[in-house]
């Protein structure tokens, strides 16, 4: 069987099954269309979450960010996992508690106020619809890279699979396709780990095929191997922190806020039966994510290693040499054709030199995303493999969108249109808003996959940015300060939101045009070295700070209101004289 | 709000402070502030600091969530505020 048919079969029969379980699982109510009828059990609900939350750039981008960056990549690895620790302790079993659909409609009852509400939407639909285009493009990429289809077409594909289940079945079906996904996902980036772990280590677990010895019979250890090997090239030690200790600091606490605070992955914990469910629930997720995000480092670290070999042996008949250009490999032409892998021979000797030192580097482009999607041709894996690599990559990118997808139109039809503009809506004609606006969202989205704004990258910092300085803080204060107001919330969040985005423009230009920064953006010229990518937390600081300041000179909320916060602060029934 | 129900908010938010200080201390302190000088300790191949910041802290969040759930879920009982 050619490869090619493999892919076809492989990612065929996945989508096959997504529309299976669509058509099983179609929403007849707007209860089973915004939280699945609030009736999935706490640990699938946590495998949802796992598919909803690892996205195209957890998927393909991260072990390659990793693998170039050693060490200062843990921002990415304890950002994006430590954000469900606040998740579970601040955010997830109180809002289960309250109750309602969405997001805004807390923070809309919470501060007594439809403007608040509007702030909330309008920070959601900006930061879902940015991460919507990362998993447009995701798809379009990988079936431009493994089916020779070109990249409008595989967006087409993509968008219509989503379609289907995601209008027809709502939450409730996006919940059981995400089950499905994350399975397909998980599967799909661990095998290949495996079998790299061992041929290098000889260890099947790549954790600890990481912290292993090496399978070569030196006794040398991996890490130490891989450290000395970039040293020698003038690279910085593998294990080592690069970047500024401050910036490390901020950048991964501005992760794990935005994380927490970003509403299409909280939606998810509304979904389970019960507080106590919503509490297990986000330890059943981050088992499910950890899986991915501990292999991760290994397969960074092994696709690094094999990448340098690969160009430099150190063992063999050509040890210490580096490598002819016409003797690379098969995988390193087809990514040349991509363009996300180029060389160029700056000496005329006709080899591969790969250096730390910019004038005589010749691999002048090595693309973060071609790490995962390489890996297993580098370590001459079959091309059944390949093709679970490509249907995973799907999976990721698909299961993200749609939980996306969902957090935009319930936000449109449930807070904009039943809550604020036309109360009177009858429950039919909500879920057929809903399904509207959800097939608006996914045209809005791929017209962005098709036309990707030059900004693209810069905008996923915005959308952390703008879940921790917004987002998070009016959530928190919502539950765990009574006396937090209307006016204070609503200032809070504006000026969090305000700072957050000044500081983020001053340094990648207004609205992003380019050529209209204010400073160029590098680290000269940072506040306190804080690059516009982890400010969030200051924003988030400033939000607080507000919020705090002006409720204290302004009339505490309605007595109404503050039972609505000791009810959400206790899993049972208040009893009130 | 009666006593009970404050005695039960202040016990959730004594839990709640340690649950972050553990969150705090392996993520941002082994992993990142005190990760230069772990790193002359090893644990197998892995320099402690590293291992913190790419394997230790997560198996941390993992078991720190579920703790939490734990004594949340023994808290209500105790204060007889569990739902049903």
């Amino acid at each position: 069987m050619s490869p090619q048919l493999i892919n076809y079969l492989v990612v065929g029969a996945t989508f096959a099954l997504y529309i299976w379980i669509a058509v099983k699982s179609r929403a007849g109510s707007t209860g089973e269309f915004y939280v699945a009828g609030k009736g999935v059990h706490p640990v699938l609900n946590g495998m949802a979450t796992g598919a909803d939350w690892m996205s195209a750039a957890s998927f393909i981008s991260m072990a390659g960010m990793i693998a170039m960056k050693g060490y200062d990549a843990s921002v990415f690895v304890m950002g994006w996992t430590g954000g469900y620790c606040l998740l579970a302790m601040l955010l997830a079993p109180y809002l289960r508690k309250y109750g309602k659909f969405t997001v805004p409609a807390f923070i809309g009852d919470r501060y007594y106020s439809d403007a608040a509400r509007i702030v909330a939407v309008i920070c959601l639909i900006i930061a879902s619809l940015t991460y919507v285009i990362g998993q447009m493009k995701g798809i379009g990429v990988t079936f431009s890279r493994f089916f020779e289809m070109s990249y409008e077409n595989g967006l087409f594909v993509g968008m219509f699979i989503v379609f289907i289940y995601a209008v027809w079945g709502g939450m409730k079906g996006i919940t059981y396709t995400q089950i499905a996904q994350y399975c397909v996902l998980i599967f799909a980036y661990t095998v290949p780990a495996v079998f790299i772990s061992l041929q290098l280590t000889g260890n099947p677990l790549p954790q600890l095929g990481l912290g292993g010895q090496m399978n070569d019979g030196s006794g040398l250890y991996f890490l130490d191997k891989l450290n000395k090997t970039l040293l020698d090239l003038g690279f910085g030690e593998y294990t080592a922190r690069q970047g500024s200790m401050q910036n490390i600091f901020l950048y991964t606490l501005c992760l794990m806020i935005g994380t927490a605070g970003l509403p299409h992955v909280i939606t998810r914990f509304f979904t389970v039966p019960k507080v106590k469910d919503a509490r297990s629930s986000v330890g059943w997720s981050l088992v499910f994510i950890a899986i991915l995000y501990t292999t991760a480092p290994a397969v960074g670290a092994m696709a690094r290693f094999n990448l340098m070999e690969t160009i430099k042996p150190t063992s063999g008949p050509n040890a210490g040499e580096w490598i002819k250009y016409e003797d690379r490999p098969e995988w390193f032409k087809k990514w040349e054709a991509t363009k996300l892998l180029q060389f160029e021979d700056k000496n005329g000797d006709g080899r591969i030199q790969y250096l730390k030192d910019a004038a005589q580097n010749e691999m002048v482009k090595v693309d973060n995303d071609i790490m995962v999607l390489a890996n297993p041709e580098i370590a001459h894996l079959s091309p059944w493999v390949i093709a679970l690599v490509a249907a995973g990559a799907i999976a990721a990118a698909l299961s993200t969108a749609a939980g996306l997808l969902l957090a935009i139109s319930s936000s449109i039809s449930h807070d904009l249109l039943k809550g604020i503009f036309a109360k009177n809506m009858s429950d039919k004609n909500e879920l057929l808003a809903g399904r509207i606006a959800m097939g608006g969202a996914i045209i809005v989205a791929g017209y962005f996959g098709l036309n990707p704004p030059g900004f693209a990258a810069q905008v996923v910092a915005l959308a952390f940015g703008l879940a921790a300085s917004s987002i998070f803080p009016a959530l928190m204060m919502g539950i765990f300060f009574k006396r937090i107001n209307k006016a204070g919330a609503i200032a809070g969040m504006l000026s969090g939101i305000g700072v957050t985005m000044l500081y983020i423009f001053w340094f990648k230009g207004w609205f992003f045009v380019p050529g209209t920064e204010m400073a160029k953006d590098v680290v000269e010229n940072w506040l306190f070295g804080i690059s516009p990518e982890a400010f969030g937390p200051i924003g988030a600081l400033v939000n607080f700070a507000v919020a705090f300041a002006v409720s204290s000179v302004t009339p505490p909320p309605p007595e109404h209101i503050q039972h609505l916060v000791e009810d959400i602060r206790v899993p049972g029934v208040v009893k009130r004289k | 709000m009666n006593n009970d129900a404050q005695a039960y908010w202040k016990a959730n938010i004594r839990l709640v402070l340690g649950c972050l200080a553990v969150w705090f201390f392996i993520s941002y302190g082994c992993g990142i502030l005190f990760a230069a000088p772990l790193n002359s300790i090893r644990l197998g191949g892995y320099p402690l600091g590293f291992w913190f910041a790419q394997q230790g802290s997560i198996y941390g969040f993992v078991a720190l969530v579920f703790i939490y759930a734990w004594r949340m879920n023994q808290l209500d009982k105790k204060f007889g505020v569990q739902e049903d």
